[in-house]
């Protein structure tokens, strides 16, 4: 193989990798703007010039190809002379507002400013003005003077999204972004640029001004919009979810997620129909009840009918903890007729990300009902019909919203006992409701479209949780708040895992299921359904694994 | 029972007392006769001098609006984790403002910190000393009782040029 030394440090490479690349991955970080892995060079930001052995000038890291033996040098004088000219030039323009730039905080162009410029600018003229708060699409804002003219916009555009909207405009220092004439940039992936913009010209208008990125914490986690499960880290300040950002992983997602699954997976979490504490019907109206008190009716109720009377039915929203602690419960109440709704959106897939199953864990779900021999969901709507099934245990699914006559056959129950996040249909004809920990709130596994099972973990907390004890991350606000100060009382819900809540049910039906932790029902899982075969928690870990389920292919 | 050690013995005379005793009558007299330095406050108050560090306030501009953009430097800065900010925009050229200004002083430990990491000058430290309060809840100072005009700031503003680089 042949070799380069950067550094000093002797690295093999592949033929046909550039310099920056194989720093990269050798660990060493050349600074840069306008490279990007996943797009094509421009090589116009100059930030990365680096001295090779041998070669007259300085070379542009991102465009140069490593060759067999050259020597590079990143921290030599010439190149450091280099990045601070460099630097000099591009904040020559900037308008240096940091203080009210979103990006601030995570922002390249601030570190390298910290860390590479010379610390004062020799310019004294009068800088530059461009435009400022254009509305380039419907989910961003342009701010002109904080462009430093990197195209990597450009390029997302129109290599990732393909949509061919964004073009610079004029010329030299008064270069800036436009979409084209009576276009606007939207484009389902639009907001990805947002996050590789390195400076704040493009920012979220969603997010926009609503917390500092250092006053939040940040929690891997798993879209839940569609089967893709796109890799996701939730920022939270005060136990509210406000921002949702992409994770890299080549498997699934690479760097990028769709606006829907940005704008339109966490709002729930926080919303005004939160279900928050149990409820069962008295006089014909939902009452808060203790848990106690509704797991004892429940119980109560159910041991009423026989087990041909009864369906379950689980959820494609809820992780395989979940479902398999329900089909676990149907076992032992031997009820025979359990299954899920699918959720699929024909016509709404591309071949960048969007998959038409809206729902995070269909293939987790089928994973584990695969034992059971009932009726079916068509089955159960028929038997509810025929007046036989005449109780119903729904988990995380809104059945009410399928159709009318859906909603109907829910009216005809005698029993009708729900898990839910967020009131809606089904809860409005429910006998008994639970309140389901939503994704951004408990530990699972969901099963993505490719047979990938990858992990949800905690980053809101519940009443019955403590962000330290229970390991969750923490800002500097949840780590030093006490419960006298103002930004720290961001409510938290009475609410719990549907695994938990079926695992208790169970006992108050005299069962036997028990579990402490999530992490338990998965060993579980492992142990009893094939595909999952000498798994855990740390197994999966940050970027999830693999299935070995043949028909699952597809990337 | 060891003896006790003296660091000094004493002289003869000082063994006496008298001399002493004349020495300390001497100094009362000359203190009762010397101008009294004592305030009588609440009735006369002290002014203190521009150098001087009370509640941190919020500097008004005088079209009304306050100074600040709600960058969250004072609140990131504060060792006590007094300042709570919430941003929103404004159509003003700013962009930003806070929504939500708030100061808990029980934690305040007057500082300064805000004062010196704002990069706007919209937060000094006042010579506002008298601070009361009967619960914790009305300890937590919003925008009404922060924001003071920018005239009545003015020597602590003007401090501020001449020594804070
Ligand atoms: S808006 Fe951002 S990503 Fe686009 S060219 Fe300007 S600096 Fe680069
Ligand atoms: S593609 Fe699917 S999983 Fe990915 S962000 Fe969009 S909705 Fe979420
Ligand atoms: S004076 Fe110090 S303790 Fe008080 S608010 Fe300012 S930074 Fe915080
Ligand atoms: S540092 Fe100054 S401008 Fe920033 S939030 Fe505090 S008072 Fe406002």
């Amino acid at each position: 193989m042949p070799t380069i030394t950067i550094d000093g440090k002797q690295i093999e490479f592949k033929q046909g990798q550039t310099v920056i690349e194989v720093a990269y991955e050798a660990g060493v970080e050349i600074p840069h703007f306008c490279y990007h892995p996943k797009l094509s060079i421009s090589g116009n930001c100059r930030v990365c010039l680096v001295e090779i052995e041998k070669m007259p000038k300085l070379a542009i890291s991102c465009a140069t190809l490593a060759g067999d033996g050259m020597v590079v040098h990143t921290n030599s004088a010439k190149t450091l002379e280099a990045r601070n000219a460099v630097m000099e030039f591009i904040l020559i323009n900037h308008p240096l507002d940091c203080p009210i730039c979103d990006e601030a905080g995570e922002c390249k162009l601030q570190d390298y400013a910290y860390a590479h410029s010379r610390g004062e600018s020799r310019f004294e003229e009068i800088k530059n003005r461009k435009e400022k708060r254009v509305q380039l699409g419907p989910r961003i804002k342009f701010d002109g003077d904080r462009c430093i003219s990197c195209s990597r916009c450009i390029r997302f555009s129109d290599e990732i999204a393909k949509s061919n909207q964004l073009t610079f405009t004029n010329r030299g220092d008064k270069v800036t972004i436009s979409t084209f004439p009576g276009e606007s940039f939207d484009n389902p992936y639009s907001m990805n640029t947002v996050d590789i913009c390195p400076v704040g010209a493009l920012t979220n208008n969603d997010f926009r001004f609503k917390s500092r990125v250092w006053e939040m914490s940040f929690t891997d986690s798993i879209c839940v919009g569609c089967a893709r499960g796109c890799n996701t880290e939730i920022g939270v300040r005060n136990n509210e979810i406000l921002r949702l950002t992409p994770r890299q992983n080549e498997e699934v997602n690479s760097f990028w997620m769709c606006d829907n699954g940005r704008l339109n997976t966490f709002k729930n979490v926080n919303a005004e129909d939160r279900i928050d504490g149990t409820f069962v019907r008295k006089e014909g109206q939902l009452q808060k009840v203790n848990w106690d008190e509704a797991l004892e009716v429940a119980a109560k109720s159910l041991k009423e009918y026989k087990s041909g009377e009864i369906a379950f039915v689980g959820s494609a929203f809820a992780t395989c903890e979940d479902n398999f602690v329900l089909a676990k419960l149907a076992k032992q109440l031997n009820i025979a007729s359990v299954d899920f709704a699918r959720h699929s959106v024909a016509g709404d897939q591309d071949d960048i990300l969007i998959r038409e199953d809206k729902t995070p864990n269909t293939a987790g779900a089928e994973l584990v009902f695969t034992k059971t021999n009932g009726a079916k969901l068509e089955g159960i709507f028929r038997l509810i019909k025929e007046g036989k099934v005449k109780t119903l245990f729904v988990m995380e699914d809104d059945l009410g919203s399928i159709n009318d006559e859906w909603e109907q056959a829910l009216g005809m129950l005698d029993l009708l006992i729900v898990t839910a996040t967020n009131s809606n249909k089904t809860t409005a004809l429910a006998d008994i409701v639970f309140p389901a920990a939503s994704y951004a709130e408990k530990h699972g596994t969901f099963v993505n479209f490719q047979g990938r099972v990858q992990r949800i973990r905690p980053a809101v907390s519940l009443d019955e949780m403590d962000r330290a004890l229970d390991g969750m991350n923490m800002s500097r606000w949840d780590k030093f708040g006490t419960k006298f100060d103002r930004w720290n009382q961001g409510h938290k819900y009475d609410a719990k895992p549907s695994w938990k809540i079926l695992a208790q049910l169970s006992s108050h039906l005299g069962g036997k299921i028990k579990y402490e932790m999530a992490e338990e029902v998965f060993a579980e899982i492992a142990n009893s359904v094939d595909a999952f075969k000498g798994l855990d928690y740390d197994e999966i870990g940050e970027l999830g694994i693999q299935l070995k389920i043949s028909e699952k292919v597809e990337k | 029972m060891a003896e006790k050690k003296r660091l000094k013995n004493l002289t003869f005379l000082e063994k006496m007392y008298i001399p002493e005793i004349v020495k300390g009558l001497a100094l009362t007299l000359k203190q009762m006769l010397s101008p009294s330095v004592t305030m009588q406050y609440p009735e006369v108050k002290f002014e203190p001098p521009a150098s001087y560090r009370g509640r941190p306030v919020l500097v008004q501009e005088t079209n009304g609006t306050e100074r600040c953009v709600a960058c969250g430097l004072c609140s990131r800065v504060c060792p006590a984790l007094a300042i709570e900010v919430q941003a929103a925009e404004t159509e003003l050229e700013k962009e930003r403002y806070p929504q939500k200004f708030e100061i808990n002083m029980l934690r305040c430990i007057f500082c300064g910190f805000c004062e010196e990491v704002c990069p706007e000058e919209a937060i000094v430290m006042s010579k506002d000393y008298e601070l009361v309060f009967q619960n914790r809840e009305s300890a937590i100072y919003g925008k009404d009782k922060l924001l003071v005009p920018v005239d009545e700031l003015k020597d602590r503003i003007d401090f501020l040029r001449k020594f804070k680089k």
